[in-house]
């Protein structure tokens, strides 16, 4: 039970009044940036992170914030899809199948309240888990090595393009230009400058900020502007509400759904690489099977809004689980989270637990008072956050933009790091047209030091033989699981993103899906 | 079309990589692997990806067309402009136009424009240099 006493302890570390703000602030940002369609939790918490660190938060209460905005994101999504029948981000496209058409009866308020129910049982059952199995994870972990390490950033590469990417060497080349940038700047054993190209500012290597904001941020104001150029905004149709209180018998009739979906989600957050979306899909589709006996689903079965909610919200949760006890991030904004960490100095992995125990469990602490917050946000204040939907795109984009400016000239104040910043926005912009994944490449820069220093420290230990990096039964049995990680998506990956697709496009007509 | 483009550019890139790496000098300390070998090794699978997709693209995405790609080079043009002119024009009068701009391209009437970009910068500053106490940059008129 020693665990439930380290999360007595955390919660004294969130509970004071900086934190419990900070937690605040962060769930309502994150489910505004959830409920705007085109900016995700990966968006949100980029375009934040540099001002966390401009405002020089300590580590605890930078984590706080930015997880509190990536629940609030994951809870924030469905809102769009609910009333508008465009998803806020990916993993809230299953709930548009269901949810847009309770709103189309009048039943918008209910759909909304039910689902937001649903995102904190899928949330909350979830942070129960990352309680209870995190710790057992870490255990295992301390058994690294470096040539272990090794090939467990390998297995982060493998899986994290995953179902995130239909084309696997696509990842593969995400995450090896992200290691290539990662190369720039001075060798850390050896003092030698490498790819710098005589130029002094790239002694220092190209910072993942900068990276990150550029090809988050500053691409998606692009895309805009190459969409939303002179349309009418969709958002500025009449959102009618209707009441948002479900009623208990509805709640009661949804419950076992939420409860299945929960540890779904949760199981499919946890395994790298498959994240939220995974979870969401495979959470409706389940449910689908189970109970849709009557052929309800996609005519505005409130079980088709509470399944998905609760199953992505779940993997959310879930995905925490390998980034805090490996290092190893379970999906693309825990990958963006992990930055944040490494950027704080504190290592990622098993030792963080017996290093850091205050930030671990402050963390978990403070994603169970998140979580309770949100649920307050999300069912009376569900109404503030629909206003948000009426403010227009051609208004909102240039000021996300100019507070990602503001952000990365906070920290360096140097007009070197804006202009890549903005080259960054524009390789973003065409990786995206490409169907390259991003995350991979700020992972790489992110991890790439690290993975080349274990390289080099398993080498020098074994005195130069390169069969230590399968030494162990364990690093076998990474690699092995890496390599199946890479494999399965080619196999299952772009069927399953397939389908989803379909599912949506067969639901817009009218249709039943398989 | 456009990923046998990206695959030529990524082949391109790992080669000149390897030849980069190929001229780094070695430390007198080095250990047994050196500054050279990793970085050889991912250009060796950032080459294979490359060659991956040169063989076997994926099927063309939609380009914008030119008037669309003309308008998106000229955003960047203005971020461009703005990282310069920041530290010479200070925070506000930079994000105001810059702001102004990006609105009018987004579809908005100009004077409409010219108003949210005022707004927007006025707002930001309130929050990030008044309220959370940020340094933004100062210009000639000191703020």
């Amino acid at each position: 039970m020693d665990v439930l006493a380290s999360l007595g302890d955390g919660f004294a570390v969130a509970f004071t009044f900086q934190n419990l703000m900070l937690a605040a602030l962060g769930c309502f940002l994150g489910t505004v940036m959830g409920a705007l369609p085109g900016l995700g939790p990966s968006n949100g918490v980029a375009i934040l992170i540099p001002l966390a660190f401009t405002l020089g938060l300590p580590p605890t209460a930078a984590l706080i914030l930015l997880t509190s905005v990536y629940y609030g994101a994951m809870y924030g999504g469905r809102i769009s899809s609910i009333l508008l029948n465009i998803p806020g981000d990916e993993p809230a496209l299953m709930t548009c199948l269901d949810g847009y058409p309770m709103a189309q009866q009048g039943r918008a308020g209910e759909a909304l309240a039910l689902s937001g129910v649903a995102s904190f049982v899928g949330a909350f059952l979830a942070t129960w888990g990352l309680v209870f199995i995190a710790p057992q994870l870490v255990k295992v972990a301390l058994l690294f090595g470096p040539a272990e390490y090794f090939a467990l950033f390998t297995l982060a590469f493998a899986t994290l393009g995953g179902i995130s990417s239909t084309n696997q060497a696509k990842a593969a080349f995400a995450a090896t230009l992200g290691l290539l940038i990662a190369m720039i700047g001075v060798d850390g054993q050896t003092g030698v400058p490498r790819f710098t190209f005589g130029e002094v500012h790239l002694y220092d290597g190209i910072d993942f900020l900068v990276a990150l904001v550029g090809l988050f941020a500053l691409s998606e104001v692009l895309i805009f502007l190459e969409h939303r150029h002179g349309e009418s905004d969709a958002a500025h149709k009449k959102i009618e509400i209707g009441r948002i209180t479900p009623s208990l018998s509805m709640l009661k009739y949804c419950t076992p759904t939420m409860l299945r979906t929960s540890v779904l989600g949760f199981v499919a957050g946890v395994l790298p690489g498959a994240g939220a979306s995974l979870g969401s899909f495979i959470s409706y589709s389940m449910e689908k099977r189970l109970v849709d006996k009557k052929g309800t689903f996609g005519t505005g079965d409130p079980r088709g809004v509470a399944a998905p909610e609760a199953g992505n919200n779940a993997a959310a949760g879930g995905a925490l689980v390998p980034m805090l006890a490996l290092g190893v991030p379970g999906s693309g904004t825990t990958a963006v989270l992990l930055a944040v960490l490494l950027a704080m100095n504190i290592t990622p992995g098993p030792l963080l637990f017996t290093q850091n125990p205050d930030v671990v469990w402050g963390l978990i602490a403070a994603l169970f008072i998140g979580n309770f917050m949100l649920l307050a946000m999300n069912i009376p204040m569900v109404g503030l956050f629909t206003r948000v939907l009426l403010v227009p795109p051609r208004i909102l984009m240039p000021i996300v933009a100019m507070v990602s400016f503001v952000g990365i000239y906070g920290i360096s104040g140097s007009s070197f790091d804006l202009m890549v910043m903005v080259a960054f926005g524009v390789l973003g912009w065409i990786l995206r047209k490409l169907d390259v994944p991003l995350v991979p490449i700020i992972l790489g820069i992110l991890l790439g030091n690290a993975m080349e220093a274990n390289l080099r420290r398993a080498i020098s230990i074994s005195n130069g033989d390169w069969s230590t990096l399968v030494g162990s039964p364990l690093a076998i049995g990474l690699w092995v699981i890496a390599f199946v990680g890479f494999i399965l998506p080619i196999i299952f990956g772009a069927a399953l993103r397939r389908r989803m697709r379909l599912a949506r496009a067969k639901e817009d007509e009218g249709e039943l899906v398989d | 079309m456009s990923d046998r483009i990206l695959g030529g550019v990524g082949l391109l890139l790992a080669l000149f990589f390897i030849w980069q790496a190929t001229l780094i000098q070695e430390s007198p300390f080095s250990d047994i692997v050196g500054p050279t070998v990793f970085p050889i090794i991912i250009c060796a699978v950032l080459g294979l990806s490359a060659l991956y997709f040169l063989v076997k693209p994926d099927a063309e995405p939609t380009w914008p067309p030119a008037a669309r790609l003309f308008e998106i080079a000229m955003a960047v043009a203005v971020m461009l402009a703005y990282a310069q002119l920041l530290p010479v024009l200070g925070f506000l009068i930079a994000t105001a136009l810059a702001s102004a701009y990006l609105t009018w391209r987004l579809g908005s009437p100009p004077l409409q424009s010219v108003l949210v970009g005022v707004l927007t910068s006025g707002g930001i500053y309130l929050v990030f240099r008044v309220i959370l106490g940020l340094s933004l940059a100062k210009g000639p008129f000191g703020f």
